[in-house]
């Protein structure tokens, strides 16, 4: 009897202390993604400087090839809108849909990586050449270790959304909704990342 | 969508250990980990203390007798990192942030627990990381600053784990920041508008709003100077093509704004201390809002005040002093704000009111030796000399330490349930003002004769006044002394506090002392004015 009594006690106090709040994790999470947005504005002012002040030595002018950073700008712009669809298809409660187009997503941040592992492999300096080099492999490497975390956690939540389908849902979409935002977060870099590294 | 916040389920805090042993758990309850924060940061300024008294003791004779100069070096960077980012930054936010702001929202805990726990439990071990890395083989020497080529050519292994400790407690108080500003925003119990908040939660916005801005930029840098010793690029490095300019931008563009993230949180305490005792609102309630509003904005624009002597173009000169110039306008509406409330108030002399009183006269002399400091021919004359290290001291000792003893006279009856002693607390704080005026005020004539700061060997004309400046540090390391027995004895017998020793107005007062786990046994109390001191007063008349 007493058992049932506390449990009865327990559960007063529970309603009597229990609030319901705006949910704020979006919030902390776009807090956090401004953070780390100053974490690259830095990087690109001290570029930037460099370019400016500190021209490169004589007969060290590089010139960064094209294609693969613009098919990788295209990657990152599409991978952007597939994961918006699949953020509808979530809402609809079409999970097999949304995970389909979850993994389309994380297939096509892959395929970033490793155009921009091979763009590496291919260039015709290192990381020590100069202070341009230097700078260029800080920022894209930067940039490709939010991409690959980015990547990481679109597999997670896929991989949510496909056991006993009841952790991914329209109740429950917060996890994808916060990684999406992430990860037009990291498209928004690489595009002010391409054109003024590329471009400029 | 709202989701649904259920301590009990949350947080689990009723199978978190009661007493004091909870201190020593992982626990996730804002007050807890506020005490924690606030020990925690103690020892760390033990142990920056006890550097800053050899130091003084080096510096009390002309030659380097007593360390070498290499030790001095290290031991010189081990103090300033140890007192800015294992005590001040840590306690004023993280320890008065975490305990108050929550009552203040009328809330039950932070927005994110598990993350707050996560921010102090990054702080113990990078702290003794940092301590550690004195003993590795070449301890870094390049001051708090970390100064390229310096701290790229001085021996490096020291260097690199002082790079990683700052890093992580970087990352600390960016979870702190994030946490404070969902709180504030987010957390407020329905009804209360934000110009009915506090002002501690104000600062702590604003704070909270430089540390999200800011920090990151140094985590950056940091991450750019780490790859410069261990990869051998030379983003820093002149030799190899680099920049040591872009560093010191970089760095003071956090660094800068490092000293409002240290001294708001101070202003936000005083004002909450200042009425308390004074027994009248606090006057100007909406300029100093925007007060500290314009302190954010302004202290984000002008780092490179830092930087006069380090080839900055005329223009830039010109901009960063007048913009440096127009920082003293918010302070100085704040100060006068201050010695306004304290204006025609019952002032009770109390160890709380004295050490905010000692914080109004300190600050005044710092901040005005800051407006001298940021005029470019006087701050030429005076770059790297002992002044910078007078005005520098005055701000964040004699401003933000005095504060933060002056909170923990304060608060110390609601966190414990007893009364601190008087008569110690009062004793501290003569032997404190007087020690800390003795050390810092004959710095500036040091500083203005051209004493070099960062070196163990002077001129022996300086002699003389390095003795006294020294004599006032040792008063300053025994002033902890009547401290330390205050906080024991109390503790184990001081007098029953009740739950409103003060009288004062604010949310905390209205719950018992020590508050229960949940802060509140029904719903949070709704308090319209935290200041309405005087008011039933009129009503009388």
């Amino acid at each position: 009897m007493t058992t049932l009594d506390s449990s009865k006690e327990i559960q007063k106090n529970n309603s009597e202390i229990n609030e319901t709040h705006e949910d704020f994790r979006m919030f902390g999470l776009i807090t956090f993604l401004i953070a780390d947005g100053m974490t690259f504005a830095g990087f690109f002012a001290a570029y930037l400087t460099y370019k400016a002040v500190n021209p490169l030595p004589d007969g060290a002018i590089y010139e960064l090839e094209l294609p693969i950073p613009t098919l990788n700008t295209i990657l990152l712009l599409v991978s952007s809108a597939t994961f918006h669809k699949a953020g509808k298809a979530l809402l609809k409660d079409k999970n097999s849909d949304s995970q389909k187009w979850l993994f389309f997503t994380a297939f096509l941040g892959i395929i970033f990586l490793i155009c921009q592992l091979f763009e590496y492999f291919n260039l015709p300096f290192g990381l020590t050449d100069n202070l341009f080099a230097s700078t260029f492999y800080a920022l894209t490497g930067f940039h490709g270790l939010h991409v690959t975390l980015g990547t990481l956690m679109i597999l997670i939540i896929a991989w949510q959304s496909r056991i006993n389908g009841g952790r991914l849902n329209s109740q429950n979409i917060f996890p994808l909704e916060a990684v999406e935002l992430y990860w037009h977060f990291v498209d928004g870099i690489w595009v002010i990342l391409f054109i003024i590294l590329y471009l400029l | 969508m709202t989701i649904s916040i259920d301590p009990q389920k949350t947080n689990n805090k009723s199978l978190q250990p009661k007493g004091w042993l909870r201190y020593f758990s992982f626990s996730l309850d804002h007050k807890v980990i506020g005490i924690q924060y606030l020990v925690c940061g103690f020892l760390f300024y033990l142990i920056g203390g006890t550097l800053a008294s050899a130091i003084r003791i080096e510096l009390a004779s002309p030659m380097s007798d007593f360390m070498p100069r290499d030790v001095y070096n290290q031991v010189l960077t081990l103090h300033g990192t140890i007192m800015i980012f294992l005590w001040i930054v840590p306690v004023v936010n993280g320890a008065f942030g975490n305990y108050l702001i929550p009552f203040y929202v009328g809330a039950r805990d932070m927005a994110f627990p598990r993350l707050n726990a996560v921010a102090f439990w990054l702080i113990p071990p990078s702290g003794l990381m940092l301590v550690a890395s004195y003993f590795v083989e070449g301890a870094a020497q390049a001051g708090w600053t970390a100064y390229p080529p310096l701290s790229i050519t001085t021996p490096q292994s020291g260097q690199i784990i002082w790079i990683l400790s700052v890093l992580l407690l970087g990352g600390s108080s960016i979870f702190g920041g994030i946490n404070f500003i969902a709180t504030i925003i987010k957390l407020r119990r329905p009804g209360l508008k934000l110009m009915q908040l506090p002002m501690y939660c104000w600062a702590m916005l604003g704070t909270s709003l430089l540390v999200v801005l800011s920090t990151p930029v140094l985590a950056g840098t940091l991450i750019l100077l780490s790859f410069d010793i261990i990869a051998n690029t030379g983003f820093f490095n002149p030799v190899l093509g680099g920049n040591v300019v872009v560093y010191q931008h970089l760095f003071w563009f956090y660094s800068h704004p490092a000293v409002y993230i240290m001294v708001l949180p101070a202003f936000g305490l005083v004002s909450e201390i200042l009425p308390v005792h004074a027994r009248k609102p606090l006057f100007g309630y909406t300029t100093m809002v925007f007060s500290i509003m314009g302190i954010v904005v302004l202290g984000l624009v002008v780092w490179a005040h830092h930087m006069f002597t380090s080839g900055t173009p005329p223009w830039m000169r010109l901009f960063f002093t007048i913009a440096t110039a127009f920082i003293a306008v918010p302070t100085g509406i704040k100060f006068f704000n201050w010695v306004a409330t304290l204006w025609g108030g019952k002032i009770s002399i109390n160890s709380a009111m004295l050490f905010s009183c000692g914080f109004i006269i300190n600050f005044v002399f710092g901040g005005i030796t800051g407006v001298a400091l940021a005029q470019v021919p006087f701050d030429i004359h005076v770059h790297d000399t002992y002044f910078v290290v007078a005005h520098f001291h005055y701000i964040v000792y004699g401003g933000t330490v005095f504060i933060i003893f002056s909170s923990i006279y304060h608060w110390f009856p609601k966190v414990t349930g007893k009364m601190l002693n008087e008569k110690f607390g009062i004793l501290h704080f003569i032997i404190t003002f007087i020690g800390f005026n003795l050390c810092f005020a004959p710095q500036h004539w040091l500083g203005l004769n051209g004493m070099p700061r960062r070196v163990a060997e002077y001129d022996p004309q300086f002699q003389f006044i390095n003795q006294i400046s020294s004599i006032g540090a040792l008063l300053m390391a025994i002033s902890t002394i009547p401290f330390l027995i205050n906080i024991f004895l109390s503790v184990r017998n001081g007098k029953d506090a009740g739950d409103n020793p003060w009288n004062a107005l604010t949310p905390e007062w209205l719950t018992s002392s020590p508050p229960p786990v949940e802060n509140w046994e029904e719903e949070a109390p709704l308090v319209e004015e935290p200041y309405g001191y005087g008011k039933q007063f009129s009503e009388q008349k």
